[in-house]
């Protein structure tokens, strides 16, 4: 189970700091807090089930059970639902309170199956260990136990097995309070009580998983570690899943040199000890079995097998020879010191651009505006969302704002082409056509009703791209807009890719605006020669597939640092394995800059080795020299190196809660805005965005995942729907001026009237063959087949 | 005369001052027409013309005890609502499944227009901005007289917008539920009346007059002792303290069952009458049927810990029954005879509490249904002495401590006073143990005569804490 | 199909405009639902959830809480008889026997026929009438086991079905609130202030 760290001090200087005594001994505590959270602080334990730190006490379990004096003597509370107050005496050791936990404990093994050998939970089961600790050691129940038919799926990733379950609470709770998706409950009554779903409705919850590992006995297993392996036999260490650029803490834990679980770990500034199932679930994409493993290099049309030796001759061969028309594009899934290993790499041999993003960012001066943490946008009073939809690409900081929202700290006011996970929480949600943000936006800062708010403190701008079938450019007028008029703002980048921001930072943005389209445009007219893939694919990601194909088409060649083979790989001279997440040490740099630890659990897959140590024995290949051999020393000179990232953080950010790093922003000004008229004969304005499960890698490699996803549809208002006479479901031909998709079209409420949303990146249809990276919105037309 | 009204089935009237059953004789007791005729609404347009606060402190000054079963004054009640906050709401506690309460019931049916008064009247004095009358969902009688006067005090101006033209104006708003004995405890409803499972949330902190309908401060209080309103603001405090005794003034409403020769229900004046005075009195139960032996008797409710012949003599006055070992609760007595099967008479309510355990407590909804299971076991003639030993370690476990009980001569027992400690959130694991505990400690030759001694053999919690 | 038909969603409609959030009206309209359809089916929980704006599962979770709710079909009639303390000691358990041998069907069932569902139910607030029973939720008291044939008797032969509507429909009457002497629901975030009436002077 995680825990917070303690805040000790904190709590000394806090002006609402109480003294109790808990057996004997004085405590300091803080208003408001539960006994029980002020005990976690000693030595005392109390037991519990469904106590959880990091949601509302429900008092249920009643294991908890403690005497408080009171003025008629000792008095039995529940404490984790009694708050301290000061000079309160507290007594977890009296005979009575024994007889009370044991008995309590004695009741829920009642009907609690003794399958632990079995069970997935055996070995760290809080029932089994407080059963241990604080129970009768005998139970003399000889009645017939509670029987339900065995375990059931109760989605696509979660089992539930109702005669384990203790009804705590936990679950349901986790559900309703933290993910928002109540869709299990606790169902009957009294001793028939269970928790189900509706039938036939699956928990179909991004969170599922979190409920898993906060269920304090085995009746909720996880689908992909069901059996997988015993506890005693687990390894772990903590680390940041990079899945997305949340950062999420994660304790990483291995069986036998093969991950086969991640658990969320507290972290307060970041996730709360919450993970999303695709960062929960896709380390099984680590052991898939289509890693590359070996390095490949191109013998005519097909990729053949060959030793490092070779294949890093052979990459340093196609560099030389394109005399510095290099260009490398990725590197913001790796580690920071991945990322600075190739930018020292790229210096040395003078590659002519770079870029750590796929087209589909915001340029690099967002880090110019005064930056926000995660904490602090979801203290703000007000939040605006200009921003993708974060419950699909960020689902962490969806819980966090979400919970920002629930609690009655801040307001969201969302800026919007598209209705969000976020839009029923939201305090204001104002619609615009793709191209008219900052009309909405100017729209907005009028209403007088939003300025009073705004003016309420701080504001947080959450930016990242809310629409990949509009020009980046139409962002950054509306968040320039923003920033240059609203008093106390502060902007948290909404960027995709773990490590985006780290490779940012850290020697991969790109200079004088030749980002990613710039370079994939020098590629087709023949600037650059050889194009460097580092983890990246942009034959699936960048926006624009035609401009990608043609660049892939008049490159010479095409060098591969990858995982994977994915498609942009298979078009590669030279591949080059790399390492996978829990296969190498390092640091990550999450959305709000922290820096933060990844660490090595398992050994590397076949040959393939960190990205870091390829760009140092690249270096060598080419004859230069980067004289580092260790990821120790790489880190320490990375560290030096940048000014803002000091020697003396390294040990703070291996910490659980990492260091917030500032990022020194390019200086580099974005392409101007060009003006977007109203839509044209086309009939539709067309908006995409990603879905937490798509055609990624690491989602597609991952068995328990890859069959959420969706397949591509493209979704309109239903009043558009019965304008263009189609029946929901029916196939349709999209087209724009720059091509055409058939897929099937759905009716939407979420779906602004006269827009059109076609998800990215899913199987079925490439939303990506209409979008032209030099168009500033792309009108479509949807027509029957 | 101690005349009986076939239209209002169980009741008796006697020779006593009558407060909230003074319509019973009349067959249209419920219609407004005969409301009206009989005084009805007088009070409400006293209290009209009068500032609220003086409404409340008339009320104070008639300590109106709470009939749902915890005694609490009314008037006080009111008043714990934090200052300055709103809204306030109003819940009516018309879920009457106390084992043995019948008086909300006859209320409802037979005087909906002097509920609907006590309402409104309520709301006026305490700043309430909307009324839930919650009835208990298999009432469905209860429901249709209720709703009928409802439409008709709404026609009339009794309810809703500018009350008799006054500047005053509240909505009375006819709820019902659907079986769930718990839903009777104040913070189950509420939950049930958010839309929710009727779980009890935890006091403190969801005391309703600071945390109650949507979180907001509420006043839950009794069909029986909202009906005393109308009476106590037409003739004053004054008037309603003359009745009865200086701390349980007025009269309650008794329901008397089980095995007496009248069982019924009985407006008694309050704080005075005695168990005696009840079941054998004339003008009440008239004594044990076909002549026959008290054996023991239940005085406040399924809930309430037995008394044997040695309590007769206790007045129906909450204190005393407490001191004596139990509590008075919802004015329920039951009556058992001599013929009484006692085990079985407590399986029957230890079965009612463990299938109405809302499930939130472990040690109600474990301990709940394991009480039953025992009991069964013994009641069936196929338990041991170490069962009996289990039931009171099971019983230990919902309530530590030494558990309230009666004196007994025949034994030599001294009474436990009530209350007990409790594991649970509410009353329901606790009164699971009730009758068990009762039925054991008063009668235990009884269970002794029914087990066969054998040794128990624990079985050890396999695979726990290796 | 067993979505509210037009006529109970505008009544439903009604109903919840009378509370402050709308999901406290869930428990009428699931008897409102069960009086269109006898029973409570998983469209019918579907369409609820929508009307108050609620998932399924939380429609489910509160209305298997109740013991009145059925989530298979019942009899057109249903017969409890209490088994709790007042009617145990007057003996019901006869009763029930006696209900039970008659209708050839133990506690729980229903005849084949559809017509009739025992049910052994807990105290219903009318001890002193001891033994008593209910059929939908309409008394019988003091019955004798001959009553109970009586009453098998009658309900076979139709000569209730005035007196006893068929199972789910629960008050025949109806709270309407007249919509000019209403004063209409308010949510609790936007009434925060005392009510204008409640000034320290009197109403009248
Ligand atoms: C388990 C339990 C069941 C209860 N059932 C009822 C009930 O059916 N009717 C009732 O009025 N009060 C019942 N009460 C008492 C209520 O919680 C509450 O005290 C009462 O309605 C307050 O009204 P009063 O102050 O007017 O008595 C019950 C309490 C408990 C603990
Ligand atoms: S004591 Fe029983 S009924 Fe009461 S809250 Fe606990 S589980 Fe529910
Ligand atoms: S941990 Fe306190 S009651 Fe469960």
């Amino acid at each position: 189970m995680s825990t917070t760290e303690s805040h000790d001090e904190a709590t000394a200087v806090d002006p609402n700091a109480v003294n109790i005594t808990i057996n004997g001994r004085s405590v300091s505590a803080v208003k408001g807090e539960m006994i029980i959270a002020a005990a976690d602080r000693t030595a005392d334990f109390i037991p519990r089930f469904c106590y959880h730190p990091r949601m509302k006490p429900v008092g249920m379990c009643r294991q908890c059970l403690v005497e408080v004096e009171g003025p008629r003597g000792p008095m039995m509370v529940v404490s984790c639902m009694t708050p301290v107050a000061d000079g309160q005496v507290v007594r977890t050791d009296t005979d009575q309170v024994k007889q009370a936990q044991e008995g309590v404990l004695e009741l829920l093994l009642a009907n609690h199956p003794l399958d632990c050998p079995v069970c997935d939970k055996g070995g760290e089961c809080p029932l089994q260990d407080q059963a241990f600790s604080h129970g009768p050691g005998e139970s003399r129940y000889v009645e017939e136990k509670r029987h339900y038919e065995k375990p059931i799926p109760i989605s696509d990733l979660v089992f539930l097995d109702r005669e384990r379950c203790i009804l705590c609470d936990r679950c349901t709770r986790f559900a309703n309070e933290v993910a928002g998706d109540p869709l299990i409950s606790f169902t009957h009554r009294g001793n028939n009580t269970q928790v189900l779903t509706f039938p036939d409705e699956p928990f179909a919850s991004y969170f599922s998983g979190n409920t898993v590992q906060i269920c304090p006995v085995g009746a909720l297993t996880a689908q992909p570690y069901r059996f997988k392996a015993r506890p005693w036999d687990l390894e772990e260490r903590e680390s940041t899943c990079t899945t997305c650029s949340v950062g999420c803490r994660i304790a990483v834990q291995s069986s036998r040199d093969e991950l086969v679980r991640y658990q969320g770990v507290d972290s307060d500034p970041v996730n709360w000890g919450w993970l999303c199932d695709r960062g929960r679930f896709n380390f099984q994409s680590v052991s898939s079995d289509d890693r590359v493993t070996t390095p490949h290099v191109r013998d005519g049309q097909t990729l053949v097998e060959t030793t490092w030796v070779d294949a890093l001759s052979r990459a340093a061969q196609l560099i030389s020879s394109a005399s510095g028309k290099v260009a490398l594009l990725g590197g913001a899934r790796g580690t920071n010191e991945d990322a600075w290993a190739w930018a020292q790499l790229a210096d040395l041999a003078k590659f002519k651009m770079r870029d750590a993003q796929m087209g589909d960012g915001l340029p690099a001066r967002v880090f110019s505006y005064p930056q926000a943490t995660i904490d602090a946008a979801c203290s703000a009073p007000t939040i605006i969302l200009l921003a993708p939809d974060l419950k699909e690409e960020l689902p962490v900081l969806y819980l966090r704002v979400r919970d920002a929202v629930e609690k009655g700290r801040s307001r969201i006011v969302e800026i919007t082409s598209h209705d969000s996970g976020l839009t029923k929480y939201a305090w204001k949600s104002v619609h615009h056509e793709p191209g008219h943000q900052l009309d909405a936006v100017r729209a907005t800062l009028a209403d007088t009703d939003i300025a009073a708010q705004l003016a309420k403190g701080p504001v947080v701008v959450i930016a990242g791209r809310s629409s990949l079938a509009e020009s980046e450019a139409n962002i950054m007028a509306a968040l320039d807009t923003i920033v240059g008029s609203v008093a106390h703002v502060s902007v948290l980048p909404a960027l995709r890719r773990g490590n985006v921001r780290g490779a940012l930072s850290v020697g991969l943005a790109p200079t004088d605006g030749n980002d990613a389209t710039h370079i994939l445009k020098s590629a087709v007219t023949g600037d650059i020669e050889c194009l460097v893939l580092l983890g990246s694919d942009p034959l699936s990601d960048h926006p624009d597939a035609d401009l990608v194909r043609r660049a892939f088409a008049s490159v010479r060649n095409i060098i591969a640092v990858d995982m994977f083979m994915n498609q942009s790989v298979q078009s590669a001279s030279v591949v080059l394995p790399a390492a996978a997440f829990g296969e190498k040490n390092g640091t990550t740099t999450n959305l709000e800059g922290r820096v933060t630890n990844v660490a090595q659990k398992v050994t590397p897959r076949g040959t393939s080795r960190p990205d870091w140590m390829i760009a140092i024995e690249l270096a060598h290949a080419l004859g230069r020299d980067i004289p580092l051999t260790r990821v120790e020393e790489v880190q320490a000179h990375m560290m030096t190196s940048i000014p803002q990232m000091q020697t003396e953080n390294v040990a703070v950010a291996l910490r659980r809660n990492g260091i917030v790093v500032p990022t020194v922003a390019s200086a580099a000004s974005s392409a101007a805005v060009t003006p977007v008229g109203t839509r044209n004969s086309y009939e539709f304005r067309l908006v995409s965005g990603r879905k937490l499960y798509d055609k990624a890698t690491g989602t597609t490699a991952s068995r328990s995942l890859v069959n959420l996803a969706d397949s591509a549809a493209v979704y309109v208002h239903p009043q558009d729907l019965e304008r263009i006479g189609k029946s929901d479901g029916a196939s349709v031909r999209v087209s724009s001026s720059s091509g055409a998709i058939a897929l099937p079209v759905h009716a939407s409420s979420a779906v602004v009237r006269g827009t059109a949303f076609v998800p990215f990146n899913l199987a079925g249809a490439d939303v990506r063959e209409l979008i032209r990276h030099d168009q500033a919105v792309t009108d479509v037309r949807i027509e029957g087949i | 005369m101690t005349g009986t009204y076939a239209h209002a089935a169980g009741f008796y009237s006697g020779d006593r001052p009558r407060i909230v059953t003074s319509r019973f004789e009349h067959a249209d007791s419920y219609s407004l027409e005969r409301y009206l005729a009989t005084g009805g609404y007088q009070g409400l347009r006293k209290a009209l013309a009068r500032p609220a606060t003086d409404v409340h402190d008339e009320v104070k000054k008639a300590t109106v005890l709470g009939r749902g079963g915890a005694g609490f004054p009314a008037g006080t009640k009111w008043g714990l609502t934090p200052e300055g906050v709103f809204p306030r709401y109003l819940v009516v506690n018309g879920d009457e499944s106390e084992p043995g309460t019948y008086k909300d019931r006859l209320l409802m049916e037979r005087d909906p227009h002097q509920l609907i008064e006590g309402c409104v009247i309520a709301c006026y004095a305490a700043g309430l901005s909307q009324c839930f009358l919650y009835i208990r969902g298999e009432m469905a009688h209860a429901q249709e007289r209720v709703a009928a006067a409802l439409n008709e005090a709404y026609a009339a101006g009794y309810v809703g917008k500018n009350i008799l033209g006054s500047k005053f104006s509240v909505d009375v708003v006819l709820h019902w539920g659907a079986g769930a004995y718990v839903v009777g405890e104040e913070t189950a409803l509420i939950e049930s009346l958010e839309g929710n499972r009727g779980m009890p949330r935890l006091k403190p902190p969801f005391f309703p007059a600071a945390i109650g309908l949507y979180g907001k401060p509420t006043i839950v209080n009794n069909v029986e002792t909202l009906s005393n309103l109308p009476w106590i603001l037409t003739n004053g405090a004054e008037a309603y303290t003359a009745i009865g005794t200086a701390t349980s003034p007025g009269t309650r409403m008794v329901a008397v069952s089980g095995h007496v020769k009248r069982p019924g229900v009985y407006e008694i004046i309050n704080g005075t009458t005695t168990f005696r005075d009840l079941i054998y009195g004339d003008d009440f139960c008239q004594g044990i049927r076909n002549g026959n032996e008290l054996k023991a008797f239940v005085p406040g409710g399924g809930s309430a810990p037995w008394f044997t012949p040695d309590q007769l003599d206790i007045p129906f006055e909450g204190p005393q029954a407490g001191a004596a070992g139990s509590m008075l609760g919802s004015g329920a007595i039951m009556v058992m005879d001599h013929t009484t099967d006692i085990p079985a008479a407590a399986l029957t309510l230890t079965r009612f509490y463990a299938h109405e355990s809302c499930g939130k407590c472990t040690p109600c909804r474990e301990g709940g249904t394991w009480l039953e299971r025992i009991l069964r076991r013994v009641v069936d003639g196929k338990g041991t002495d170490a069962d009996l030993q289990q039931l009171i370690e099971v019983g230990t476990s919902i309530c530590p401590g030494d558990f309230p009980h009666a004196s007994s001569t025949r034994l030599g027992l001294a009474a436990v006073p009530f209350p007990y400690k409790m594991t649970t959130i509410c009353f329901v694991g606790p009164s699971a143990y009730t009758p068990v505990h009762s039925a054991l400690t008063l009668f235990p030759e009884e269970f002794e005569a029914r087990v066969t001694k054998r040794t128990h053999i624990p079985v050890t919690a396999v695979g726990v804490g290796e | 199909m067993s979505r509210l038909n037009d006529a109970n969603v505008a009544l439903a409609k009604e109903i919840i405009a009378r509370y402050p959030r709308p999901k406290s009206a869930l428990i009428p309209l699931l008897h409102l639902s069960q009086e269109q359809n006898g029973y409570i089916t998983n469209d019918a929980m579907a369409h609820l959830a929508e009307l108050v704006g609620v998932t399924s599962a939380e429609v489910y979770g509160t209305a298997s809480f109740y013991e009145m709710f059925k989530f298979e079909p019942v009899g057109k009639y249903v017969i409890n008889i209490c088994g709790t303390l007042s009617c145990a000691l007057m003996g019901s358990e006869e009763l029930l026997h006696r209900a039970e041998h008659k209708l050839g069907v133990k506690a729980g069932g229903t005849t084949p026929d559809g017509l009739i569902t025992l049910e052994h139910a807990e105290c219903q607030a009318a001890c002193t009438e001891a033994p008593c029973l209910q059929v939908n939720y309409r008394y019988r008291f003091r019955v004798t086991p001959a009553d109970v044939d009586s009453l098998i008797h009658d309900l076979r032969a139709g000569k209730l079905s005035d007196e006893i509507p068929a199972h789910g429909t629960l008050a025949k009457v109806r709270q309407h609130i007249p919509a000019d002497r209403g004063v209409g629901a308010v949510a609790p975030e936007a009434a925060t202030t005392a009510p204008a009436w409640f000034d320290g002077k009197a109403a009248l």
